[in-house]
């Protein structure tokens, strides 16, 4: 929570000197309030005043990075708690927890395939956040040889789990650099996980099995320790639990500014569930209700792709729908004679109209209409993809400079625009295409 | 040193309105039990600040005409039952539904334009099959729409089913059907805070008490427009549990017609491969569009896969915290 122009003054030397610009310690005080001026204008301001102005304003959720490199992971820093109120900022990480009992060349081949992962939604690459490593063997050794394999294969962010402090240290020296988060600092070992956490620059993750009290009382004590960037397991399980306490981590933060509980969440989708199906609910549940990271005990391709997706769609910005720019696109490398269909410029819209079309593999000119970003009858339904918008674009981007024929083809569900749009485009052949994107290859070998 | 927390909590005045669909013998109707949704005083699940008194409920469609278009994976796991409504509601009982959305498609004038004759009797079928109660759809075309709610509603006149959908340019046939056989409706507007109030307006001006009124927000699968309606839902939920009178109606989401719709659960051919098993994927895309959604507020969930009915319901009851 920002402080006002008078807790703001009250800070200041009171002095009325000028200096920074304005006539009184006041009028800056005010200044700075509505972040329209800069502390550092004031040349007299004390080192303790600085301190306590830069901790009122850093964000209620702290911004944590885990791991280092172009895959890092960055979570936090979150302002509403619902999505319409502005937006969510940073989707939670989605880690795979492996057991470092799996034989090496298991485990690395896993680290592999998990790496790899990778596929593409509107445009968007999508992918697996990184391994989270199980020191179930009790070693530290293999633990570390792991974690190290791990880093080597995958160069994506790591969650190294263990309560033993001799564990963790293991593998932090194999991966001195790696900045993984370490889980977790407990009542018991708090103080060596915080050194240990300190000593490379990682982050660490606090557990605490006696509610938010317990919790907020370990998470401030590692602080003082010295580790900022902290995250926080409620320790709950159960859905309902989890969701309350999460729900009431997010509050106290957003709501009351309540420091010690100011760090994004880690949550366990696995615990407690008894299928990959029960997995996969309690992790969106997670997605969608505040947590910053999300631990799966299943790497399954048929959960994890519609999970990235759910991911996706919470953390969209609801002011503004995901677009392409209208205008018009030549994919598989059509010629003068190859069909031209029309659609908008919604991101979801296009991307299934040419993923289709180029799965075809017939050449095709593809119109995209300016609808602001809507889909085929959003857009329709708006007045933003009408016959006139259409025969607009059809003008706007030289379609007849390009294309021999007078032939386009319209999505099925506005099949209503053709009569309209024979009149905005006098000679042309208006035909109706089908309604879903998937029977447009169909549809295409019959285009003549 | 200690650390005091005061979570804060939010004081909600208003109160989504409880409904009851079906009727037993002793109401006036055959059902073996009644469903009671709605009711609730917080946001979904946040018990400790407000009371959630009847969890979410699920219905399985049900339609009068074989499915041919639907996804091959729905085709199998179901198989013959789909030829007849009343074996497929049986079979969804059976698989734990706690409603039957039936959907009269063959009335569509561009299938097979069955007429209020046949809507009667396939309701009728349906409730001697089943013990549960029962939604009713049109074919979702406004003047086939009227005449096959009419006679459905004539049909199973003392049973307490929903009547769906009433829309703003076609609720009137509806709602006059509902309030002569003391039917249930749903009303349903397009992801739009303003629009979905607008149109409970328009209900209960015609004196239909909105206690008998679910609210369709209009759903969209995962995917394919979930954020939207996951936010109007909340919003909606906000509304109402902020006191405004005319929203505070559970909502009801079609889940399995949008999420079946995706191309990920329809399709199979040409598609990534990290797209996964097309079975597992389907039912997925399905169950975690349900999932988002209960956390956004919905009380009916219309599902297409048996197998989600009972991890929907599980998912529900671990919700409760049971
Ligand atoms: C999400 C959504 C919204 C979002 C906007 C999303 C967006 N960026 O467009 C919001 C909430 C903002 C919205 C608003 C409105 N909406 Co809206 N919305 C939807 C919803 C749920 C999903 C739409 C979607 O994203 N579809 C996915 C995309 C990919 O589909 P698509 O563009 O049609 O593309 C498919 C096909 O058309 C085909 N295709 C596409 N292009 C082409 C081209 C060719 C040549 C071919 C062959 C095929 C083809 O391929 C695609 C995949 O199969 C639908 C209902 C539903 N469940 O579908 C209602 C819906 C589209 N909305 C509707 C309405 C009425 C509205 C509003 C007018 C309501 C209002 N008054 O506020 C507003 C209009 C906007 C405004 N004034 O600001 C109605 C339209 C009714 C009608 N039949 O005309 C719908 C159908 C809901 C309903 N049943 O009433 N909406
Ligand atoms: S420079 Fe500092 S001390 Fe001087 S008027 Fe401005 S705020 Fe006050």
């Amino acid at each position: 929570m920002a402080l006002s122009g008078l807790d703001i003054y009250k800070l200041l030397p009171k002095t009325n000197c000028k200096e920074c610009g304005f006539p009184t310690c006041l009028a800056f005080a005010m200044k700075l309030a509505q972040k329209q001026a800069e502390l550092s204008a004031c040349p007299y301001v004390s080192a303790e005043a600085k301190d306590k102005l830069a901790a009122a304003s850093a964000p209620p959720i702290r911004l944590v990075t885990i791991g280092s490199g172009d895959r890092k992971l960055e979570v936090g820093n979150e302002t509403v708690l619902f999505r319409h109120d502005k937006t969510f900022f940073h989707q939670p990480g989605l880690f795979i927890r492996v057991k470092d009992t799996l034989p090496a060349a298991e485990f690395a081949a896993m680290a592999e395939q998990i790496a790899a992962y990778e596929l593409e939604r509107v445009g968007i690459s999508m992918r697996v956040t990184g391994l989270a490593i199980e020191n179930a063997s009790g070693e530290d050794q293999t633990f570390a040889n792991c974690a190290a394999t791990a880093h080597a294969k995958t160069k994506s962010p790591l969650i190294l789990i263990s309560d033993r402090v001799s564990a963790i240290a293991a593998a932090l020296q194999k991966i001195p650099d790696a900045a993984p988060l370490i889980y977790a600092a407990t009542p018991q070992n708090a103080t060596e996980m915080a050194a240990l956490a300190a000593k490379h620059h990682s982050p660490l993750a606090v557990r605490a099995s006696d509610g938010l009290q317990g919790l907020a009382e370990l998470a401030q004590a590692v602080k003082d320790a010295g580790v900022e960037d902290l995250v926080l397991d409620p320790g709950a399980r159960d859905p309902h639990d989890s969701l309350v306490a999460m729900t009431q981590i997010r509050r106290l933060a957003l709501k009351s500014n309540f420091r010690p509980l100011g760090y994004p969440i880690i949550a366990f989708a696995g615990e407690g569930a008894s299928s990959k199906a029960e997995e996969a609910m309690v992790a969106a549940q997670y997605i969608a209700k505040y947590a910053g990271v999300v631990v799966l005990d299943h790497f399954d391709p048929a959960t994890v792709y519609p999970l990235l997706t759910l991911r996706q769609n919470i953390y969209t910005d609801p002011q503004k729908p995901i677009q392409v720019s209208p205008g018009l696109y030549e994919l598989s490398g059509p010629t003068a004679d190859s069909p031209l269909l029309v659609t908008t410029n919604f991101s979801l819209t296009y991307f299934s109209v040419a993923g289709e079309v180029e799965g075809s593999g017939r050449p095709t000119w593809l119109l995209i209409v300016d609808s602001e970003g809507m889909s085929v009858l959003t857009g329709w339904a708006a007045g933003k993809f009408d016959a006139e918008k259409i025969a607009k674009s059809v003008k706007q981007y030289g379609v007849a400079d390009k294309i021999s024929h007078k032939k386009i083809v319209i999505p099925g569900l506005v099949a209503t625009l053709s009569g309209e749009l024979e009149e905005e485009l006098p000679g042309w052949e208006i035909r109706v295409g089908p309604r879903e994107a998937i029977d447009i290859p169909a549809y295409l070998k019959t285009w003549n | 040193m200690p650390i005091s927390i005061d979570v804060p909590k939010e004081k909600w005045t208003g109160t989504i309105r409880e409904i009851t669909l079906g009727a037993t013998a002793a109401e006036g109707g055959t059902r073996t039990r009644v469903v009671k949704i709605g009711g609730e005083s917080t946001l979904p699940f946040l018990t400790f600040e407000g009371a959630m008194p009847n969890p979410p409920v699920v219905a399985i469609e049900v339609q009068d005409r074989y499915p041919a278009d639907w996804s091959p994976i729905l085709l199998d796991v179901w198989g013959d039952v789909l030829k007849d409504p009343a074996s497929w509601a049986k079979k969804a009982e059976e698989v734990g539904a706690d409603l039957i959305a039936l959907k009269l498609q063959s009335a569509h004038p561009e299938l097979d334009n069955t007429g209020a004759d046949h809507a009667a009797s396939t309701v009728k079928a349906v409730l001697a099959a089943t013990g549960i109660p029962v939604i009713v759809y049109g074919p979702g075309q406004a003047e086939k729409d009227n005449l096959v709610l009419v006679a459905a509603a004539e049909a199973a006149k003392g049973e307490r089913i929903a009547l769906g959908n009433c829309e703003d340019k076609n609720y009137r046939t509806i709602v006059a059907a509902a309030l002569a056989n003391s039917q249930l409706v749903i009303g349903k507007s397009p992801i739009d805070v303003n629009l979905a109030k607008q149109l409970n307006i328009l209900i209960s001006d015609m004196r239909l008490d909105l206690g008998r009124v679910l609210l369709d927000p209009t759903t969209g699968a995962l995917g394919y427009g979930i954020e939207y309606c996951y936010s109007v839902m909340e919003r909606l939920r906000l509304a109402a549990l902020g006191g405004d009178s005319m929203v505070q109606q559970p909502m009801i989401c079609t889940i399995g017609e949008e999420a079946w719709r995706a191309k990920e659960s329809k399709v199979n051919q040409g598609v990534p491969q990290a797209w996964g098993d097309w079975a597992e994927r389907g039912k997925r895309w399905e169950a975690l569009t349900a999932c988002a959604l209960l956390h956004s507020g919905a009380d009916i969930l219309v599902l297409r896969h048996p197998e989600n009915v009972t991890l929907v319901k599980q998912t529900v009851a671990a919700l409760f915290g049971h």
